[in-house]
């Protein structure tokens, strides 16, 4: 199987640069807008979408993201929504990977067959769900490879070379290396030993690497860029569009835009980095 | 729900921390390689006989065990029914149950080397238990508790202050314990390197819910010992509150395989079932949050509920995993008590037997009022009392008082 995943990046490898990778939160801060958001990170230059699916209690996520999520919830954003708000996305865009990104309660109680079907078939490339580690791959990630989607994993600096096996093993898609010990938005890691990191990996597994957690500059991404196969940006977009909204949290005549200005900035970084030789 | 009956009720969790469909270690991989580190230091340390020498130590001089199995004569016979006996876990050191579990975690953080402490507290006996033995051991502590509970159980903020404690008010979510476990695994996650989290109830990914319940079980296996000394028999039936269930799980498992002992857990109804309640067996549904598959309470989309109950202890929308199998096996019985049913509980077991209990521990009382005249003056009945209520006095005298 061959996902939209996999044929951004074979593009992405043709080009020789690295992806560009961006977060944001669905339904923030209302589904209309959110979906608006989705189209303009395409238009801007990201080369893959992750896209949040709101849940109450975020673990791993700092108080950006946590606010980015209930912001969604108070408008009544729900898993089927953010389906919803998918297959609209997939009117006017058929190529950019799309990766739904989140905890598993919301699609453990909406059902995981049916979630899987229905994420399939409203265009959802790839799945990165924090609370599955590889222990848990019963639960979702072995059904989601059978219905055809990228179960993408996390892999951390606690991941020692002897977990590594175990947590490559049903990963697809791309590897996303959390670059601190941490929660989202957290300090920026030193590209250097991120660097190593992704070397370390790289070791392991032909998949490509993208590196979040902590970038939040067009210079952070590029510096990031030139170690991993791609950087992923996401607090600094979900502030961007925070520090758009109106007193009460709603959407101004600003808040695309600002998502859409920071996206092109964050892209051109990445674009202009060199990639380090293979 | 059909479900075999096991050979036994005490065999679990299996290899992967399962009770059943309920626990598992649903946790980010940041916290992975810490949480297998875990197991295998507590697999270590159960068959270190110098672990438990060490443990039985400072439960004896330090913690004052056993505990007082206390037959509570004038409620007894105000009842009218069962022969009441009180299990005293709130004489223990820091006045609660909550102290058993954290001398083993933290003996268990001394053995890993970890030299910092985090801890999650709802009613601040969690909170007080380890900011105490952190005190004790010279180490870090930091605590988190919700801001609506740093509110409502002042004395005990003090007392950790007083021990040497950072008490950090969590401003996220509900404000109250689910947020605050939500901020000490934030904390975990990025303090990896130094940091033990010493949870505070039989929840959390496995191993967490097995050990906490093994060092809690002491208080079931003194009081069988102790029943037999003075009844010479097992008791007839246990109740006892349950917030996360630490308190219940220790007093009950001991039990659990003999069958002519009745069970009763008694969760918190808040204002009543059909209005904000933290029942979650009776209210709830399985889901998966702070990293094990339990019962939950939740909307439709599987978004985590606002729980509610007068005691900041039991105030939380999940339970133990063993808990949801014994319920879904059958063993125990899962009941609720209001709001108003604890503090009228509080009332009696002060003025009768000259024991002011915490607020959970009168969700217990609440049930005894309810079960024990029904039964013959004959049986036995145990309930766990997990805390003493000194904590609750200036909430329960403002309520009382008409003032809140
Ligand atoms: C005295 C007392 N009893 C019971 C509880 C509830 O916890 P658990 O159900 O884990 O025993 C608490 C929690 O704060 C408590 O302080």
């Amino acid at each position: 199987m061959t996902t939209r995943i996999d044929t951004r990046f074979a593009e992405l490898k043709k080009e020789g640069r690295a992806a560009f990778v961006t977060y944001v939160m669905a339904g923030d801060p209302d589904p209309k807008t959110s979906l608006e958001i989705v189209k303009a990170l395409s238009k801007s230059g990201a080369d893959v979408i992750e896209l949040g699916i709101p849940f109450t209690d975020p673990m791993a996520d700092g108080p950006s993201i946590q606010a980015a999520g209930l912001r969604a919830l108070k408008v009544g954003m729900t898993l089927k929504k953010t389906l919803d708000l998918v297959r609209d996305f997939r009117k006017s865009d058929n190529v950019t990977p799309l990766v739904l990104m989140g905890y598993y309660n919301p699609i453990y109680i909406y059902g995981v067959d049916k979630f899987l079907a229905d994420a399939k078939s409203a265009g959802v490339d790839g799945l990165i769900i924090v609370d599955l580690p590889p222990e848990e791959d019963d639960e979702l990630c072995i059904p989601a490879l059978k219905a055809g989607l990228n179960f993408i994993r996390l892999a951390t600096p606690t991941t020692d070379d002897k977990r590594l096996p175990a947590v490559l093993a049903n990963t697809s898609g791309f590897v996303y290396y959390v670059s601190i010990a941490g929660i989202t938005g957290a300090a920026a890691a030193d590209a250097n030993v991120v660097g190593d990191a992704v070397a370390r990996i790289k070791r392991h597994t032909k998949l490509p690497i993208c590196v979040g957690f902590g970038i939040r500059t067009p210079e952070a991404a590029r510096a990031i860029a030139e170690k991993a196969d791609g950087s992923v940006v996401g607090t600094a977009l979900v502030d961007a569009l925070k520090n758009s909204l109106d007193a009460e949290g709603r959407a101004t005549a600003k808040t695309v835009n600002a998502v859409a200005e920071l996206t092109a900035a964050l892209a051109k970084g990445v674009k202009g980095a060199q990639q380090a030789a293979e | 729900m059909n479900i075999a009956k096991p050979n036994s009720y005490r065999s679990g969790p299996d290899e992967r921390g399962h009770f059943g469909i309920f626990g598992g270690r649903f946790v980010a991989e940041t916290l992975m390689p810490l949480i297998l580190d875990l197991e295998k230091a507590y697999t270590a340390a159960k068959a270190d006989p110098a672990f438990q020498a060490e443990m039985n130590g400072y439960l004896k001089n330090y913690v004052g065990r056993p505990s007082p199995l206390y037959f509570a004569e004038r409620l007894t016979e105000h009842l009218g029914g069962a022969k009441i006996y009180l299990k005293r876990e709130e004489l223990n050191h820091t006045g609660s149950h909550k102290v058993n579990n954290v001398l083993g975690q933290i003996m268990l953080a001394r053995r890993m080397g970890k030299k910092r402490i985090i801890a999650e507290t709802g009613a601040g006996q969690h909170g007080v238990a380890t900011a105490t033995l952190c005190a004790r051991f010279g180490l870090e502590c930091v605590v988190y508790m919700g801001a609506v509970d740093v509110e409502r159980q002042q004395p005990n903020v003090i007392r950790m202050e007083m021990l040497g404690a950072t008490v950090v008010p969590v401003q996220s979510g509900t404000r109250t314990l689910k947020d605050a476990m939500n901020e000490a695994l934030r904390d975990w996650v990025t303090n990896v390197h130094n940091t033990f989290y010493c949870i505070g109830t039989v929840a959390g990914p496995h191993p967490y819910p097995t050990l906490v319940r093994d060092f809690q079980s002491i208080i079931g296996n003194e009081t069988k010992t102790q029943m037999q000394e003075i009844e010479g028999r097992l008791p007839d039936s246990l109740v006892a509150c349950i917030g996360g269930g630490s308190n219940a799980m220790g007093l009950f498992h001991p039990f659990l395989d003999d069958p002519s002992v009745e069970i009763f857990g008694v969760e918190a109804a808040g204002h009543g079932l059909t209005q904000l309640h933290a029942a979650s067996i009776a209210g709830g549904r399985p889901g998966v949050l702070h990293g094990n598959r339990t019962y939950l309470l939740m909307d439709a989309d599987g978004q985590i509920q606002d729980a509610h109950s007068i005691s900041a202890g039991l105030d939380y929308p999940g339970i133990g995993p063993e808990h949801s199998w014994l319920h879904e096996v059958g063993r125990v019985n899962y009941l609720s008590a209001t709001d108003d049913e604890a503090l009228a509980a509080f009332q009696l077991l002060s003025k009768l037997e000259g024991i002011i209990p915490a607020l959970e521990p009168a969700h217990a009382i609440a049930k005894v009022m309810e079960l024990a005249p029904k039964r013959p003056k004959d049986h036995l009945m145990v309930v766990n009392l997990s805390g003493r209520g000194d904590k609750d006095v200036p909430q329960v005298g403002d309520i009382l008082r008409g003032k809140k």
